[in-house]
């Protein structure tokens, strides 16, 4: 039979009952409507994800202060106040082949104000003279601080977007008086635009000089080994911090070490973390050997002891966030293969019933020529053509589900042409699967009892 | 021509051999007007079902033109029933919801090598013409009635020139009208395209249009009552 008749045949047997038709793809088109749907908010937020961490900046490495664990309370990462500012240094001064730039990191938080308004940044963070650099940030206005400012601690600072449309509307705020944590600061530049992450508004925060947030800003992170005393500290008025607004306290209580156990300067001197610019990305591991033996040395530790720091590369970072949301939709995937499978024996099902319904008009076919194999052919066909029309289908509700998702919780998708073409044929892997056996069946059937069955 | 030589037919109903065909020798000549005729258990569908080759014999042989069908597999019997035998059944076996045209072509897009569309449409015109359903050709089979379905059954078994016409019961569902209209039918295509003409039939009215009878019993023929039986027929 030729192919073209064949096509025609099929069809008119579908077309023949178009309420079982519609039924039986049903399950087909649901499955394949989840498979193409999953993969395009999969595919969109896999893109959205390597967006965020090219804009991380994916060759940096993470220094942070070891856990502590204190009275079985592990204080998490980053606890033990470990890291000196020098470490910094140090690692651009003995690792030049690995390491770009270096630069401590010290967080605060708090409100600023500007005149009569008032606003708490998302982050207020201070680094050195390279931190824009390694970051990638960009400068929109003004200027960044120098060496020389961070040295001196001076009370300079640099906004991002939010905080300049924020607190200073149309005016230029370079120049400008700012009020961090009532210390007042003077703007000297503005950071360009970086949008957000799924942390929240980048553009919402404050850049200082490291030296100015430990020196000039109370309250800012200190480190849980000299949390207690630091926090006695930060009761004490700083010297420079023009509005005092807590009650001033010059007998700081030591009630859990003794306040000589912490001396103040390590609080002015240790840093939350330092962020190291590294050469290329995919030497993150070995620059991250590199740089241990460095910190030890810095750090006096004696071998055998535990490293009092943590190393961490975004990329590393980057790679598990993306692998996690890749198990995530694969997972997704294999759920709506299931229900393919599922949709496949419903296919079956009907195709069996079919084959029995049409039993005289396989044995009629068969008695005026058609060989077992042209039986065969046609049910084949007609499971085939069943399911890739559902799979169509599906495509096309599967498209409009992903869109309305996107639009009704502003999720990212990416149309997948792959998908959508691995959808139709695994629609139709279906119906030769599912769709073979009735149609043996049907092929296998004895002329003269097909033509007389009732 | 068709010629059996000491046919047999035996079922195996589990243990038991049921022996339906006992040694049925025949000659039939091309251009015969035949009816088959006999009491139901007699064998005679079982016969038709080999003449037909729907089925195959358990012994003996089967030559049609001269070859030997007895040994053929499914396979080449479906092409041998595609390209030299026509069907017409008791109940007409149309497509459902499929118009007469359709009907009529559907055996053609059987045929190897495949025949073009166009000049199978064109013979299954010429077909509904000869039976004269011209008017009627784009309707479905529900919208026919008996006589009407069995014309385009005899147009449809014509579509792809068979030497042998096979007709089961074909008046059995019809009223006497129709029925002769029907055999007039195929005594007309007998006569006018000569055609071998077989009727199985129980009826001894459809019997009378034909030339020849053959009477079974038994799984056998009886050469004495078919002889009388053709002897009043040739009257």
């Amino acid at each position: 039979m030729k192919i073209a008749n064949l096509f025609i045949t099929c069809l008119r047997a579908l077309v023949r009952n178009p309420m079982r038709a519609a039924l039986t793809i049903l399950g087909i088109v649901v499955g394949i409507a989840a498979v193409v749907a999953i993969r395009e908010i999969g595919e969109g937020s896999k893109q959205q994800i390597a967006n965020n961490i090219a804009s991380m900046g994916a060759n940096t490495v993470n220094v942070s202060g070891a856990s502590v664990r204190t009275a079985g309370v592990n204080s998490g990462m980053g606890g033990r106040a470990s890291l000196l500012a020098t470490d910094a240094q140090a690692l651009m001064d003995e690792c030049p082949e690995y390491v770009t730039l270096a630069s401590p990191v010290v967080r605060a938080s708090g409100q600023v104000i500007v005149g009569n308004t008032n606003w708490s940044p998302n982050s207020i963070m201070g680094g050195n003279e390279h931190y824009l650099a390694i970051e990638g940030w960009k400068i929109a206005k003004g200027s960044a601080f120098t060496k020389a400012q961070v040295d001196n601690s001076e009370r300079v600072c640099l906004i991002g977007q939010t905080i300049a449309k924020e607190l200073y509307k149309d005016t230029d705020p370079i120049g400008q008086d700012i009020r961090i944590k009532d210390v007042v600061f003077t703007v000297i530049g503005v950071l360009a635009g970086k949008g957000s992450d799924m942390w929240g508004d980048k553009d919402d925060c404050i850049m200082l000089p490291w030296t100015s947030v430990r020196t000039r800003l109370v309250g800012s992170s200190g480190a849980a080994t000299v949390g207690k005393a630091g926090a006695a500290n930060s009761s004490k008025p700083s010297a420079t911090s023009t509005f005092p607004t807590t009650s001033v306290s010059f007998y700081p209580g030591c009630d859990v070490q003794p306040y000589t156990n912490a001396p103040h300067p390590l609080r002015t001197r240790t840093v939350d973390s330092i962020t190291v610019l590294i050469k290329d990305s995919s030497q993150a591991r070995a620059a991250m050997d590199a740089m241990t033996p460095i910190l030890r040395r810095q750090h006096h530790l004696e071998p055998g002891v535990e490293d009092d720091f943590d190393l961490r590369s975004r990329s590393e970072f980057a790679e598990a966030v993306t692998s996690t949301s890749q198990t995530m939709s694969s997972l997704l995937i294999a759920v709506a293969l299931i229900s393919l499978i599922v949709g496949g024996v419903g296919i079956m099902n009907i195709m069996m019933v079919s084959v029995t319904e049409r039993t005289r008009e396989i044995g009629l076919r068969m008695a005026v020529g058609a060989r077992p194999r042209d039986i065969m052919r046609q049910f084949l066909l007609e499971s085939v053509l069943l399911c890739v029309i559902g799979g169509g289908i599906g495509i096309l509700i599967g498209r409009l589900a992903s869109s309305a998702v996107s639009s009704h919780f502003g999720w990212p998708i990416a149309p997948d042409p792959a998908a959508m073409l691995g959808a139709v044929s695994i629609a139709g892997g279906i119906g030769i699967i599912f769709g073979w056996y009735p149609a043996f069946k049907a092929s296998k059937l004895d002329p003269i009892d097909a033509l007389h069955h009732e | 021509m068709i010629e059996l030589k000491n046919i047999t037919k035996v079922y195996h109903l589990g243990e038991i051999d049921l022996p339906v065909l006992k040694g049925i020798s025949l000659k039939i000549e091309d251009g015969e007007f035949v009816s088959l005729t006999g009491a139901s258990g007699s064998g005679k569908s079982t016969l038709m079902n080999l003449l037909g080759c729907l089925d195959h014999p358990s012994g003996g042989e089967y030559w049609i033109d001269g070859r030997n069908v007895a040994g053929l597999n499914a396979d080449e019997r479906a092409k041998l029933r595609n390209e030299r035998i026509g069907f017409v059944f008791q109940n007409f076996n149309l497509l459902p919801r499929t118009s007469a045209l359709e009907n009529v072509m559907m055996p053609a897009y059987y045929r190897h090598p495949a025949l073009p569309t166009s000049a199978i449409r064109k013979r299954a015109l010429e077909l509904i013409r000869l039976v004269g359903l011209e008017e009627r050709m784009h309707h479905t089979p529900a919208q026919l009635s008996g006589g009407q379905q069995q014309r385009v059954a005899i147009a449809r078994s014509l579509i792809n020139n068979p030497g042998i016409l096979l007709a089961d019961e074909p008046t059995g569902n019809l009223d006497s009208t129709t029925s002769v209209e029907v055999m007039n039918m195929f005594r007309d295509l007998n006569r006018q395209k000569g055609l071998t003409v077989i009727i199985v039939t129980h009826d001894p009215k459809t019997a009378a249009f034909t030339d020849r009878a053959i009477n079974m019993a038994d799984g056998l023929i009886l050469e004495g009552v078919s002889d009388e039986l053709t002897a009043t027929l040739r009257k």
